[in-house]
C-alpha cells in the first residue's frame, strides 16, 4: 500500500501495517475531537514516524495515487479538526 | 480509514476526479491534464518567489530592529551616565520592545525559509512527475486503444493529480500564513504611525525624540555645573537665624535687608 504525508511524499508500506495505521490514526482523531493540543500532535507525530520508519520513499517519477493521504507534518489542531473540504483547504 | 487520512484522501479524489470528467475521449483529457499540471507548476514557482520576497521583507524590518536595539543602547548609557534615570529607561523600555519584535520576527523568517525551502522540493517533484506524464502520454496516444487508454489515463493522471493536489494545499497555506505575517506587520507600522516605536526605525541622520531629551540634558547639566560653581565663589553656607552681618549673598534679601542696614 501507498501512503503519502502530504507536502512530503509517499512511502511503500506492507500491506498488513493497515491495523497499525489504523489504530494510531484513531488515536490522532480522538485526541483532535477532544482539543487536546498536546496529545494531538503527540499521537499524529507517532502515526507520521510509523509511516516514515515502516514505510519506504516512493520514486518521484512514480506516476501512481495514494491509497491513504495523511495531513502535513505540521498541521495546526484547529486544520486537523477542520472538515478537509475541497472548498475549504485545498485552493480550485 | 474514515479518521485524518480518510478526509485527505476524499478532498484530493474530489479534485482529481474533477479533473478527469473535463474530457471524454482519451487524447484530450491527456492534453488537458498536461495543460492543467504545466499551469500548476507556473503556480507554484510564483508562490515560490511570493515567499522569497515576504522573507526579503520581514528580513528588512528585522536588520532596521537590530540598528535600533544598538542605537537605544547606547542612548540609555549616555543618559545613566549624566543621571537621567527617567531617560535611560525610557531609552531601555524601548529596547526590550525592539526586542521582543525582532525575535518574533527571526522566527516567522526561519518559518518562511522551511516553507520557501519544502516549496522548492515540491516543485522539483512535481516537475519531475509531469515530465514522466509527458512520456506516458505519447506512449499511451500510439499504443492503446481507447478503452485501454482510459484506464492507463487514470493511473497517470491520478499520480500527477495528487502531487498537484497536494502541492495546492502546500501553497495554499504558505499564502495564509504570509497574510498572517503581512496583517501583523502592518499592525506594527500602525502602531509606529501612531509614534509608539517612532524612534525605534529612525536611522540615519534624523534626529529623534531622545536625542533632543538628551541634548536638552546636556544643556541643563551644563547650567547646573555652572550654578554649582557660582555657589561656591560666593562663599559656602547659609547663614543661621540671628546671625547677622555675615554677609552671605542672595540668600533671604528681602526680609533680612533691613535688618541688616539697621546693625
Amino acid at each position: 500500500m501507498i501512503v503519502r504525508i502530504s507536502h512530503e511524499g509517499q512511502y511503500e508500506l506492507a500491506d498488513g501495517s493497515v491495523a497499525a495505521l489504523d489504530e494510531l490514526d484513531h488515536q490522532a482523531v480522538r485526541a483532535c475531537e477532544a482539543g487536546d493540543e498536546d496529545k494531538f500532535h503527540t499521537a499524529f507525530g507517532r502515526l507520521l514516524e510509523f509511516v516514515r520508519t515502516n514505510g519506504r520513499p516512493v520514486d518521484a517519477d512514480h506516476l501512481g495515487g495514494s491509497d491513504l493521504i495523511l495531513p502535513p507534518p505540521d498541521v495546526s489542531l484547529e486544520e486537523a479538526s477542520k472538515e478537509f473540504t475541497a472548498e475549504g483547504f485545498i485552493p480550485e | 480509514m474514515p479518521g485524518l487520512s480518510g478526509r485527505m484522501s476524499t478532498v484530493v479524489k474530489a479534485k482529481i476526479s474533477k479533473l478527469l470528467d473535463r474530457a471524454e475521449d482519451p487524447g484530450e483529457t491527456l492534453e488537458y491534464s498536461y495543460q492543467k499540471q504545466i499551469e500548476q507548476l507556473q503556480n507554484v514557482k510564483k508562490g515560490i518567489a511570493d515567499v522569497a520576497t515576504s522573507k526579503k521583507r520581514l528580513q528588512l524590518q528585522s536588520d532596521k530592529l537590530e540598528q535600533s536595539i544598538v542605537k537605544l543602547d547606547t542612548q540609555a548609557r549616555q543618559a545613566l551616565a549624566a543621571g537621567n534615570e527617567e531617560l535611560a529607561r525610557t531609552a531601555l523600555e524601548r529596547k526590550n520592545v525592539a526586542q521582543s519584535e525582532l525575535q518574533s520576527l527571526d522566527g516567522q523568517i526561519k518559518e518562511l525559509q522551511a516553507q520557501q525551502d519544502q516549496l522548492t522540493q515540491s516543485e522539483q517533484n512535481l516537475r519531475t512527475k509531469i515530465e514522466q506524464f509527458r512520456s506516458k502520454k505519447e506512449i499511451i496516444k500510439a499504443q492503446y486503444s481507447a478503452a485501454e487508454a482510459q484506464v492507463r489515463i487514470s493511473e497517470a493522471a491520478t499520480g500527477v493529480g495528487e502531487e498537484m493536489a497536494d502541492v495546492g494545499l502546500a501553497m495554499q497555506r504558505a499564502v495564509d500564513k504570509t497574510e498572517n505575517m503581512k496583517a501583523r506587520a502592518d499592525a506594527v507600522s500602525e502602531l509606529e504611525a501612531a509614534g509608539t516605536f517612532e524612534d525605534l526605525t529612525a536611522i540615519g541622520p534624523g534626529e529623534d525624540d531622545i536625542d533632543r531629551q538628551l541634548k536638552a540634558l546636556s544643556t541643563t547639566s551644563e547650567v547646573d555645573s555652572e550654578l554649582a560653581k557660582m555657589k561656591a565663589e560666593l562663599g559656602s553656607g547659609t547663614p543661621s537665624a540671628g546671625e547677622l552681618g555675615a554677609g552671605s549673598g542672595p540668600e533671604p534679601a528681602a526680609e533680612s535687608g533691613p535688618a541688616q542696614g539697621e546693625s
